[in-house]
């Protein structure tokens, strides 16, 4: 028994089976922590399977896209990328499979005086996303909300203090956790695992937005299957209560039934 | 039998040659790909291009007026001196040449930035040159100082010792030794390291992205604005690159017009 045992065991470490499946995910940047914890919980169920994962921006993904990067499944932060997509059928079926709560992060490494939205105009220095970049666009909106409700320029007010504009969540996360600007708008699961450094206030719902995440299989999947599998996955009890253990909100998501 | 190998010899190096050529040509042609002269000047007028275009041209108008202000004395004494000293500097100084932007980027955050090196030392604390437009010129000079400090100093070496043992035994000032013997010699050289650093610093992206940010108008120089562009705009991103890409011609133009150019292995 014990012999039989090692012989396997030997034999496995010494012919290590090379992946022989592959599964291509775009995924928008703030879904880093959250899908690098999805790939590994799918490759349990799915032996020898190779994950490429490739986060960006989620107009960086499209554009990306549009150029004929190979994919098996894009995740986007907005619709409005993943729209443009479906529009001229690189992808088919999106489904909104998560939902994000922007959010207000503080640099914890100068005494601020910003203590939620209202302060923002009174920052040294912010950063916020490009108008392109799913985090930016929401921002504007917000920013928006809150001039309408004011009455006053606020969003031009806030503006004024920006030196940065990035082109993906992450990146204006970064500086924030270093310290460079005093505060940012970013989602509420980038902030998760940056307790530490920064603060976090949250946006009065009566003027944020919340973002929602579509995804869906590419059109001309090299492993159709497999994407199907990954779609259902992260829509799955699991799938979700991971996303939720991330930040997502995944309340009110309908479950897909199982593809044909 | 021998003229045979040469000749397949002879069509190998041509095919090796030619494919190489093609790699290195088709992509800049690939530019001009379905652009119309119309599409390219309604490109041009999309509302990132003029604020990107200023402010290139402003920083490294900056950035090379403090390169030779401060290169040509350094590539003097380090064209004069042959000491331990002397090469450890010349070392150190071209070193940038093979920095990755991004780790150049990195790097002047951290010694620059409002956490780095300098805070609370070179200004105050909480303010800092990290992302404002100074962060753009400061990254602008540490990429391109090294192509115009190698080729000064290059041509620094160049002069004939004797030329200026003449000019002092004539009885001519050291300034004048330097404004009428030794600038003019040197010359061709300086510009035509002038002309590299522009061009290194009209290109530079990595370390501007992640050192001065990308805002429109304060920081977005037209690298970033390309970069910015492809994700909304095709378009725009194609004629800001063929605009540069006709910028870095007249560079080429000038270094081949003058003749020292020790970047271009045409050093005399």
């Amino acid at each position: 028994m014990c012999v039989t045992l090692h012989l396997a065991c030997t034999r496995r470490e010494k012919a290590p089976l090379p992946p022989n499946d592959q599964l291509v995910i775009f995924a928008a940047s703030s879904l880093r922590d959250a899908f690098n914890d999805l790939s590994t919980e799918f490759k349990q169920s799915h032996q020898n399977l190779e994950i490429t994962l490739n986060f960006a921006g989620s107009q960086e993904l499209r554009m990306q896209v549009e150029h004929g990067a190979s994919f098996d499944v894009f995740a986007s932060a907005d619709m409005l990328q993943m729209d443009a997509l479906a529009k001229t059928a690189f992808v088919d079926n999106p489904a909104i499979f998560a939902r994000n709560e922007p959010v207000i992060v503080v640099s914890k490494a100068h005494a601020s005086s910003v203590h939620g939205i209202d302060d923002l105009p009174f920052a040294d220095r912010l950063i916020l996303g490009a108008s392109d970049v799913p985090i930016g666009r929401y921002t504007s909106k917000i920013l928006d909300n809150v001039s309408r409700k004011q009455s006053v320029d606020f969003r031009g007010r806030v503006e004024a203090r920006v030196v940065s504009r990035e082109l993906n969540v992450r990146q204006v996360m970064a500086k924030v956790v270093l310290g460079e600007v005093d505060a940012a708008i970013v989602y509420r699961t980038d902030t998760v695992h940056a307790v530490d450094n920064v603060l976090m206030y949250a946006i009065p719902s009566d003027v944020n937005v919340i973002a929602e995440y579509p995804i869906a299989t590419a059109t001309h999947a090299p492993h159709v299957q497999l994407a199907r599998d990954w779609v259902t996955f992260v829509l799955s009890m699991k799938g979700r209560s991971t996303l939720k253990r991330h930040g997502f909100r995944t309340d009110a998501i309908t479950l897909r039934a199982e593809p044909p | 039998m021998r003229r045979v190998t040469n000749s397949l010899v002879r069509y190998i190096a041509i095919a090796c040659a030619g494919t190489l050529v093609l790699i290195l040509t088709l992509p800049l042609v690939g530019l001009l790909h379905s652009l119309t002269g119309e599409s390219f000047i309604a490109a041009l007028h999309a509302p990132l291009v003029l604020p990107a275009l200023k402010l290139s041209a402003m920083t490294t108008g900056l950035s090379l007026g403090i390169v030779v202000t401060l290169g040509t004395p350094l590539s003097w004494l380090l064209a004069r001196s042959h000491g331990r000293l002397t090469r450890v500097v010349e070392t150190l100084v071209s070193l940038p040449v093979v920095v990755p932007p991004a780790v150049a980027g990195v790097a002047m955050l951290l010694a620059f930035g409002r956490h780095g090196l300098l805070s609370g030392i070179l200004y105050p604390k909480g303010w800092s040159i990290s992302f404002t437009t100074g962060a753009v010129v400061l990254a602008e000079v540490f990429v391109s100082a090294p192509f115009f400090v190698q080729a000064a100093t290059h041509a620094f070496r160049q002069i004939d010792e004797n030329l200026l043992h003449v000019g002092r035994t004539l009885g001519a000032s050291p300034l004048r030794i330097v404004t009428q013997i030794t600038l003019p010699l040197a010359a061709p050289g300086l510009v035509a390291g002038a002309a590299m650093s522009w061009a290194r610093s009209l290109g530079e992206f990595g370390a501007t992205m992640l050192f001065a940010g990308n805002l429109p108008g304060k920081t977005q120089t037209l690298p970033l604005a390309i970069y910015t562009a492809l994700e909304s705009d095709t378009r725009v991103a194609q004629a800001l690159s063929l605009l540069l890409l006709g910028f870095a011609l007249l560079v080429f133009l000038v270094i081949r017009t003058t003749h020292v150019s020790p970047a271009l292995g045409r050093g005399e």
